[in-house]
């Protein structure tokens, strides 16, 4: 599965600056992932998650704007490409599929056009050869017959037949990463799941890594090789996502897993209150000091609201961002 | 079914100006410059001169199907003319924002702020009359509200998701403003500029009269609706006609442009079904 790192970020920031202020919306965000990798970036809204793949891939707006760090693609640093050399990477070698597939399509196109715009847009075919290519690729999403469903428009399509097309879309140039963004939340839940397998096997197929973005760490957890949980700007914890589950570090990361409804012993107990995190996640212009989650933390110390902990390595691999970790 | 019928006859009377105008070297009786005979001045409608003639003697039937053609010709080209002007600088302006907004947004300020036959007369004045001046002249002066509205489609357009997935899956913001703006607004564009059609057919009839359009003896609606007017009570017939012409191909242009509103716009289409 693993190769060499195809995408590395390092202490990244990104900066919200609204004329008057300039606070940081993430900082200090490094991970690597490897070719062919999965791996997930689990948060709560606002925690800065979506503005993270977005950075990747070089489509920050202002007012938000990289403010420091490095992200390498491939060996290359990419966060101060030009405009021209960032967009020959979106859509060709880094993809991106978005939690709506009710809107991402444009609804006066037939959605073979629209597949077969990717091939004439980042491999030079002509449309006669891409038309072709996006019947392979709307029958490699596994859509029944490809070649009568390339002349129909968004609409005459289900919820789950547009995210496909989207998926064929995002493959279609055979891309080294697909970022996903909350792909499935808007669909029930039998379709997330075939949705999910269809995305998983098809990247592992063509060696394509994933970067998969939810506030869902069951989804997250089950997809991915590893995960990183994400707090007010700052991943607080990085683990294989066996480990995440079983031995969570991080107490965010354990207020996580305890508020999952499960199947088991936990049941076994009692009917029990599911467990929730009091408290609410702080605005962004009112991160508190020290360790950001001091607030709703039950195990916070006078050391937690001062200073800001280090990531510290765990001997199972990964890191944990708190001052006491077990 | 009320609903089809401004399109079907608003259709028909356009399509039928369009038949007429390219007939009409052969629907003509004489030839509407040449054929001047002083010996059959002045008559009025009969089974010989359906219309009558005019001064000179000329057929105006036949000068009323030769006027299409400048009349169709100017609505047609100056209005195509000004729908790229304004579709080009309002969706660009509408998608890029700032300051090629804010320039564009003055530029349209000052062309509504200008009459636009006023503004048309001094280029007119400038370049002399003409077919060419004319088409140039009415084709610079009425794109202001193609412009505003293919802005504010593109304002609203450009926060789509599908916009936004083209962005991210790599394409060039001329790509995304020809394939995923562009189709998405032309319904409306379309209505103004059938609607704009018909007022550049007035405005050249207008032009025309005030005697900066087209060349006599040449005949187009408004020149001829210029020489008649010394006659309209001697020969009515003179001013008449053209003046039918005129009338009825605006109205097939308005109730054309209602009829493609009706269908093009999405919510009057759900109200239907």
């Amino acid at each position: 599965m693993t190769g060499s790192p195809l995408l590395e970020v390092e202490d990244l920031r990104i900066d919200l600056d609204d004329g008057a202020r300039r606070v940081a919306a993430a900082e200090g965000i490094s991970f690597r992932i490897d070719g062919g990798e999965t791996f997930g970036l689990v948060g709560e809204s606002g925690c800065g998650k979506s503005i993270t793949a977005l950075a990747l891939i070089g489509l920050l707006r202002p007012p938000l704007s990289i403010a420091g760090g490095v992200i390498r693609f491939q060996g290359q640093e990419i966060q101060h490409l030009s405009a021209a050399r960032q967009r020959q990477l979106r859509g060709n070698r880094i993809a991106m599929i978005f939690q709506e597939p009710m809107t991402a399509l444009n609804p006066v196109s037939p959605v073979g056009r629209q597949i077969a715009e990717m091939f004439v847009l980042h491999k030079g075919k002509s449309w006669r050869e891409a038309n072709q290519l996006a019947v392979e690729a709307l029958a490699s999403v596994r859509v029944p017959a490809p070649e009568r469903r390339v002349k129909d428009y968004p609409h005459q399509l289900s919820g789950g037949m547009r995210q496909r097309v989207m998926i064929a879309i995002a493959l279609a140039c055979g891309p080294d990463l697909l970022i996903a963004d909350e792909p499935t939340t808007a669909l029930d839940v039998t379709v997330q799941a075939e949705i999910i397998e269809l995305m998983r096997n098809l990247c592992a197929e063509r060696g394509t890594a994933i970067l998969m973005i939810s506030h869902d760490l069951g989804l997250v957890a089950n997809v991915c090789r590893r995960v990183a949980v994400m707090y007010a700007g700052r991943i607080v914890e990085e683990r294989g996502s066996a480990d995440i589950f079983r031995v969570p570090s991080h107490p965010y990361t354990q207020g996580l897993v305890d508020s999952l409804p499960r199947l088991g012993s936990r049941a076994a107990l009692g009917r029990t209150r599911l467990k929730e995190i009091a408290g609410v996640v702080p605005a962004i212009t009112r991160f508190p000091d020290g360790c950001r989650f001091n607030p709703r933390c039950a195990q916070a110390t006078d050391i937690c609201r001062t200073t800001a902990p280090q990531t510290d390595g765990l001997e199972a691999g990964g890191f944990v961002r708190c001052h006491h970790h077990a | 079914m009320k609903l089809r019928a401004n399109l079907v006859i608003g259709g028909a009377l356009f399509a039928l100006a369009i038949v007429v105008g390219l007939l009409a070297p052969w629907l003509a009786h004489t030839d509407p410059v040449m054929d001047a005979n002083l010996m059959n001045a002045e008559e009025p409608p009969s089974w010989t001169w359906w219309f009558g003639t005019d001064a000179q003697g000329r057929d105006i039937y036949s000068r009323v199907l030769y006027g299409a053609r400048v009349s169709l010709t100017v609505g047609i080209v100056s209005q195509l003319i000004n729908s790229v002007i304004g579709v080009a600088l309002g969706l660009s302006a509408g998608y890029f924002g700032g300051w090629w907004d804010d320039v564009v947004n003055a530029l349209t300020n000052l062309m509504l702020a200008i009459p636009s036959l006023i503004f048309a007369l001094a280029i007119m004045a400038v370049l002399g009359p003409g077919l060419t001046s004319l088409l140039i002249a009415l084709g610079l002066t009425n794109w202001s509200f193609t412009c505003r509205l293919a802005r504010a489609s593109a304002l609203s357009l450009r926060s789509q998701g599908y916009v936004q997935a083209a962005t991210v899956l790599g394409y060039g913001d001329i790509r995304i403003m020809i394939t995923q703006l562009l189709p998405n607004m032309l319904g409306p564009i379309v209505v103004i500029g059938t609607l704009g059609m018909g007022s550049a057919v007035l405005s050249e009839a207008a032009l025309s009269f005030l005697g900066l359009g087209v060349r006599p003896p040449f005949p187009s609606w408004g020149s001829m609706l210029s020489e008649a007017r010394e006659q309209i009570t001697t020969a009515p017939w003179l001013s008449i006609f053209p003046g039918l012409a005129i009338f009825l191909t605006v109205l097939g242009l308005n109730l054309l442009g209602d009829g493609l509103r009706d269908i093009l716009d999405p919510q009057s289409r759900s109200r239907r079904t």
